[in-house]
């Protein structure tokens, strides 16, 4: 029982480690601050949910071994906390570029800015 | 407590916690040198999800579900602050 329970947890933490550096990686290796979002945001919030799996099941294998009822209190508190994550991170995220956006910071690679030319004004690098 | 309940995972959990704090240092990188506002706000956010990350884990390593509560908590605050940040950028503020 141990065992087992320490390879899943194992597997599981090891992917939220993995996502969790790339996108701290993402921070470094982009070149400007949409494609440094992009990275950073998507990874970290896939690292975190992991790691909540992780801990999710640990506490499932908890719960069928000693069985006492606070694990399933830490399992339902465990998923309050990773919704809330999941919803939040995204919206912070559109809140940025919208505003990175407005404050007329331009992608760095890119050739066309649709949004730019509806909004009626043209990108000083075109 | 929580060694004689769980050794194995308990010991894979607090590995995990001082791996995601070297990677919160790591972003301090980006967070004092990023060329504008916004990528130390990405910088800023990023940071705050490894902290709700750290607190998920914490709070199974010392069986507390208050943990979980503060991080619930510091979730909706660091979203807040992001929004604001997002705000004062956009020139709405």
């Amino acid at each position: 029982m141990g065992i087992l329970e320490g390879i899943v947890v194992l597997v599981f933490l090891l992917v939220g480690i993995f996502f969790n550096s790339l996108g701290v990686l993402s921070l470094y290796r982009f070149p400007d601050v949409y494609t440094r979002m992009h990275g950073a945001t998507k990874c970290s919030t896939f690292g975190t949910l992991f790691t909540g799996f992780s801990v999710i099941v640990y506490s499932l294998f908890r719960y069928f071994s000693v069985g006492e009822t606070r694990f399933l209190v830490l399992i339902i508190h465990t998923l309050v906390a990773m919704a809330i994550l999941l919803v939040t991170n995204a919206t912070g995220a559109h809140a940025i570029a919208r505003a990175a956006h407005r404050s007329r910071i331009d992608p760095k690679f890119a050739v066309v800015d649709r949004l730019a030319e509806k909004e009626g004004r043209r990108r000083a690098s075109l | 407590m929580g060694k004689e309940v769980g050794g194995l995972s308990i010991t894979i959990f607090s590995w995990t916690v001082g791996i995601y704090a070297v990677l919160i240092v790591l972003i301090f990188g980006r967070l004092i040198a990023g060329p504008t506002i916004p990528d130390r706000a990405v910088a800023l956010d990023t940071m705050n999800s490894l902290v709700v990350a750290i607190m998920i884990v914490l709070a199974a390593v010392y069986d507390s579900v208050v943990m979980e509560d503060i991080a619930v908590v510091y979730a909706g605050l660091s979203f807040v602050s992001t929004m604001f940040i997002a705000r004062y950028i956009e020139g709405g503020m």
